[in-house]
């Protein structure tokens, strides 16, 4: 039997092969990295007090908390929606399948930044929101637009619906990954279409699915920044309001890009659980510990 | 419309565009019986075999399984389409094993095959777990109830997917081309497991090339070509002392 590292006792021990431009190439990018960042560092036009006043300020985590917030929000809405658009293209109805593409050419054609300022923009074009049933008296609910929908609920409508354009594509691709036969024997089992896309084409699909999805994620809560327009204090915002004060345009860059990959890194974590879950029954190719064999030594 | 045919398929036409898969099929299947669908390829077999579960909407004739019209409903003179969900119901009872296993790849064994009984029929899990393991060990794979299809040989997992089909207390079975993709030493297994349902009263269609199974488990064989039934009869006669020269021609290339 061979074992997972796949060494035997009679296998040929063999003088390895030297490597010595590894080491010259890999010393090199490490030199020209660690220049840069000590430039950057060691600049007198970077205080670090002031890093170090506001990495920590309660309006900092605060913001921070907040684009968190969105940032899942909008992922959430986005998903749902990117289901409901994937299966109205896949649809053998052509009035669904046409709004369907209409939608993702509509909102992955126009930037998120028109969309983030026009959903701010929403109050002027509907100045109230009424509920009621139409053509009588009978009214439910009526407000005015700018208190229903404030800046906070406009940003999320943008995100999410901008979202669910890109992720629908990605859902769908999803979908078509799935081999025909799989579909065929949940029908021959007498499982119904809906039942068939739950419970055997979807769980398939989200191995395709989620390393997009993934990407996605992260570049929503990048995304949330724009919502600075629409005057959304998340992270980027009140960051920037904080150095319109006092003035260290960098220092806070520095203080928002930290908090940026410190959330990014965190939230990226719970990928490749889910890649695992969904890719039970798949077998997955042997992974080597490649920096082992960095310098050529056997994993004995 | 009761009477001892499971299945009653008359004067079945179907077409893809201008091709002309079945050109008129009449073809009728006792209970307890076994049919073997023999032809070359292209011949309309698999195509058949899918519109007795409605996989294909079939364009002409009338076919009925155990009675019932499948597909349509009759009033008056005209056809009715069935919504989605009486069709469904319709193909629970009929079970089917395709030539490509099509086993749920992210499911295990067990769960492949208790999917359908608690999602459709409504099964308690626990005893449909029951069941499946019964039917695990007939297949001869109850060591494998936690093993995924992709840690099976293809011939596992044809027969966990007889299993499956199985678990859904079917009255006919459809067999496409079971053995058709499996390494050779590997085919003797799944026939024996179709020997076995077979001894056991179970109606069954089989579209295979395998002629020593037909010769042997077989009822009755039917001979296809382009489309038609071109001769039908005892194994013995069919195999053995074909009539018809084109079913001369395909068994000289395939014995």
């Amino acid at each position: 039997m061979t074992s997972r590292s796949g060494t035997q006792n009679d296998d040929i021990v063999a003088i390895p092969l030297r490597h010595p431009w590894r080491w010259v190439s890999a010393a090199l990018v490490v030199l020209i990295l660690g220049a840069f960042v000590y430039s950057l560092w060691s600049s007198p036009n970077v205080n670090h007090s002031i890093i170090n006043e506001f990495l920590f300020d309660k309006r900092v985590i605060g913001a921070a908390g907040l684009t968190v917030l969105l940032t899942v929000i909008s992922m959430f809405i986005g998903t749902v929606l990117a289901i409901l658009l994937a299966i109205m293209k896949l649809s053998t109805n052509p009035v669904l399948r046409i709004v369907s593409t209409a939608y993702v050419g509509f909102f992955r054609g126009t930037p998120l930044l028109l969309q983030v300022v026009f959903w701010g923009y929403l109050g002027i074009i509907y100045p109230k929101v009424e509920i009621g049933i139409p053509f009588t008296d009978f009214l439910l609910f009526s407000e005015k637009t700018s208190l229903v929908f404030t800046s906070l609920v406009a940003g999320i409508i943008a995100l999410s619906l901008n979202e669910a354009a890109y992720a629908a594509e990605i859902v769908r691709a999803g979908i078509l990954s799935v081999d025909s036969g799989q579909t065929e024997a949940a029908k021959s089992l007498g499982m119904s279409t809906g039942y068939t896309l739950r419970r055997i084409v979807l769980p398939q699909a989200m191995r395709v699915i989620i390393p997009p999805m993934g990407n996605e994620f992260i570049s929503m809560l990048k995304n949330t920044s724009l919502l600075q327009v629409v005057a959304v204090m998340e992270l980027y915002a009140r960051t920037s309001q904080i150095s319109s004060q006092n003035l260290a345009q960098v220092e806070l860059l520095v203080v928002a890009g930290f908090w940026y990959l410190v959330m990014t890194t965190v939230l990226s974590w719970p990928q490749s659980y889910l890649e695992k879950r969904y890719g039970r029954g798949f077998s997955a190719p042997n992974q080597q510990q490649r920096w082992l064999r960095f310098s050529s030594k056997a994993s004995a | 419309m009761t009477n001892d045919l499971m299945v009653d398929a008359r004067s079945i036409r179907k077409h893809f565009g201008s091709n002309e898969v079945l050109k008129g099929i009449n073809l009728q299947v006792n209970r307890g019986e076994v049919l073997c669908l023999l032809g070359p390829s292209g011949s309309g077999k698999s195509t058949l075999l899918r519109c007795i579960n409605h996989l294909e909407t079939i364009n002409g004739g009338r076919l009925y399984v155990d009675g019932s019209l499948m597909g349509f409903r009759e009033k008056g003179d005209a056809l009715h389409e069935m919504r989605p969900s009486e069709i469904a119901k319709q193909r629970s009872h009929i079970g089917m094993v395709f030539q490509r296993f099509n086993l749920f790849p992210h499911l295990t064994t067990l769960e492949n095959v208790i999917e359908a009984p608690i999602g459709v029929s409504g099964m308690s899990r626990a005893a449909a777990r029951e069941k499946a393991l019964e039917l695990l060990k007939t297949v001869g794979l109850a060591d494998k109830a936690d093993a995924y299809p992709s840690q099976l040989s293809g011939g596992q997992q044809q027969r966990v997917a007889i299993a499956r089909a199985l678990a859904m207390e079917p009255k006919l079975m459809l067999f496409d081309e079971p053995t058709s993709a499996l390494d050779p030493e590997l085919v003797g297994d799944v026939l024996d497991v179709m020997r076995k349902l077979a001894d056991s009263g179970m109606t069954m269609i089989v579209v295979t090339h395998e002629m020593g199974f037909a010769r042997e488990v077989a009822d009755r064989v039917v001979f296809m070509d382009q489309g038609v039934v071109v001769e039908e009869g005892k194994p013995k006669d069919v195999i053995d002392k074909p009539q018809n020269p084109r079913t001369q021609a395909f068994l000289r290339s395939v014995l």
